[in-house]
């Protein structure tokens, strides 16, 4: 019972502190300088270097879903349902969902690890003394560029999905390509995207605060780097189904 | 000579969990003056100039950095203390995502005072000052050899004209010639340009060199304070014993904490 208690504690401290770290970047965000150089590099890493791993797990849950759904539905027949299917599924749900979860492995771990070395290395306290805000310099462009990369990530991976499910659909369950697209096209609604983008905007936000907040915090050398990887990774899985849950019950809940 | 001390510490007491690693430390360095830090391996020098540089929060004290109490300074006013104090790390601490010029003129361009082009000149002969060729500059931290980065490590603290320096360690990893051209730029820098210097080093032909007056750490305390060019005849036993490296004396090896 007391250790539980105390586990409680722990984690509401640990979000407290979390929390801090985040507003006290936010209250940066205006004021100068800003480093819009770093900005980019960040931009491109969360985005464009992204980009292939995301379309692949878009394609792919894509076409899964139409497998999986046909398989299920057209026992009651209602297979052409399956279009709708994917594109809700994979627009509401699979798109930034999955995309959020492959960026924390991909780019939240490396933030943790590059932050959490310059950390161990003195590089953080070196910033200070020349002049350099630290959470400026290394922890606003990466939470911009999280912020406002994913969403563009998470627009082509709605596309890519819908069509690995327009692959399945028209190679194997017959449907006519036309159609599909057709009834797709008809059932796309744009609350539906404007909650994709809104989703990806928080969970690319989330990667980015764990990715920084566990490098920026961490200590005792490589053991210690290890660890912040591990631990922004973790956190910001767990984070992004979370955050799905409630802002799923934001949107849609009746 | 002006009689405030540009760095004046009472009392500084740090502790990390349950080891006190500095227990009472006063120290006064004036204006224009050189003082060396010696003091075993693990005594606490580095952890003591990180506390002047507001990088540690010490538990108890007082650091005074030009008659301004570090401890009681806003934020802001603090950046603007520490703007005036160039530190050279003891492991370097380059910023391995720069090259080496960018990592020389990085405070030079964080403050705006010049343009890339003029703070990559600065960068080449800040760089010619520690031996080293403007090409070195193109080249990542990680490419170089340990002596270098600790050289482009003592550009970077020594480029920005900063009035304070603070040397962790400026000549260990270098050779014994190279170890007197880096000794020859800090001297340079404090009588020449009037800064004011702390350097911690464990090399005792370096300590006279460079030094106007030396203390030594021992045990969290300042032990002994006096002209560093007396350090080898001191008459206090620690520091004899310390400087001639004898194993016998006052000084117990002692398995560390
Ligand atoms: N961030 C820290 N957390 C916990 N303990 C620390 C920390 N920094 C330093 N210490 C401890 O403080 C003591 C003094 O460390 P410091 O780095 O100041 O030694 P030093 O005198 O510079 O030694 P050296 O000559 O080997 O560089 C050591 O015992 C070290 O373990
Ligand atoms: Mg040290």
């Amino acid at each position: 019972m007391a250790a539980v208690g105390r586990g409680f504690w722990l984690a509401l401290s640990m979000a407290g502190s979390i929390a801090l770290f985040g507003l006290n970047a936010l209250t940066h965000i205006v004021r100068p300088p800003f480093y819009g150089r770093l900005f980019v590099q960040a931009f491109v890493e969360f985005s464009y270097f992204s980009l292939p791993v995301v379309s692949l797990t878009a394609v792919f849950s894509g076409m899964v879903i139409a497998l999986q759904s046909y398989a299920g539905f057209s026992r009651y027949g209602a297979a052409t349902a399956i279009p709708n299917i994917v594109l809700i599924s994979v627009v509401r749900e699979l798109a930034p969902v999955l995309a959020g979860l492959m960026v924390a492995g991909r780019v939240g771990a490396a933030m943790a690890a590059e932050l959490g070395t310059m950390r161990v290395t003195d590089q953080i306290d070196a910033l200070t003394t020349l002049s350099t805000n630290p959470v400026k310099y290394l922890v606003v462009p990466r939470l911009l560029a999280g912020t406002l990369a994913l969403p563009l990530l998470v627009l082509v991976a709605d596309v890519l999905g819908v069509m690995g499910g327009w692959l399945v659909g028209t190679a194997k369950l017959g449907f006519n390509s036309h159609t599909y697209l057709m009834n797709t096209m008809d059932f796309l609604q744009s609350m539906d995207v404007v909650v994709s983008l809104a989703k990806a905007a928080v969970f690319g936000f989330l990667v980015a605060l764990m990715g920084c907040y566990h490098g920026y915090n961490s200590r005792g050398g490589a053991v210690g780097v290890g660890t912040a990887t591990t631990n922004a990774v973790v956190s910001a899985s767990i984070l992004i189904l979370a955050f799905d849950y409630v802002l799923t019950e934001l949107f849609f809940a009746q | 000579m002006s009689d405030t001390p540009t760095i004046r510490i009472r009392g500084l007491t740090k502790s990390f969990g349950d080891k006190l690693v500095l227990d009472g430390i006063d120290l006064d360095v004036m204006p224009g003056t050189s003082m060396v830090v010696i003091g075993g391996s693990g005594s606490g020098k580095s952890v003591l100039l990180k506390c002047v540089l507001g990088l540690i929060q010490p538990d108890a004290g007082t650091i005074e950095v030009n008659g301004q109490d570090l401890l009681r300074l806003r934020a802001g006013a603090l950046d603007a203390v520490r703007s005036t104090i160039g530190m050279l790390f003891q492991n370097g601490a380059l910023f391995d995502s720069l090259p080496v010029w960018e990592n020389v003129a990085f405070g030079l361009l964080a403050t705006h005072a010049v343009t890339r082009r003029t703070a990559r000149v600065r960068a080449a002969e800040v760089l010619a000052q520690v031996g080293l060729d403007a090409s070195v500059g193109d080249l990542s931290p990680a490419e170089l050899s340990g002596g270098m980065q600790k050289r482009v490590g003592l550009a970077r603290a020594i480029a920005g004209g900063a009035k304070i320096l603070f040397f962790d360690e400026p000549t260990t990893g270098l050779d014994p010639i190279m170890g007197a051209v880096i000794d020859g730029l800090i001297v340079d820098c404090v009588k020449r340009l009037g800064s004011t210097a702390v350097a911690i080093t464990h090399d005792m032909a370096s300590a006279r060199r460079i030094g106007d007056q030396a203390a030594m750490l021992y045990k969290g305390r300042i032990v002994w304070q006096g002209a560093a060019a007396g350090l080898m005849d001191s008459g206090n036993p620690m520091v004899d014993q310390f400087t001639h490296g004898r194993r016998d004396g006052p000084i117990q090896m002692e398995l560390r904490k």
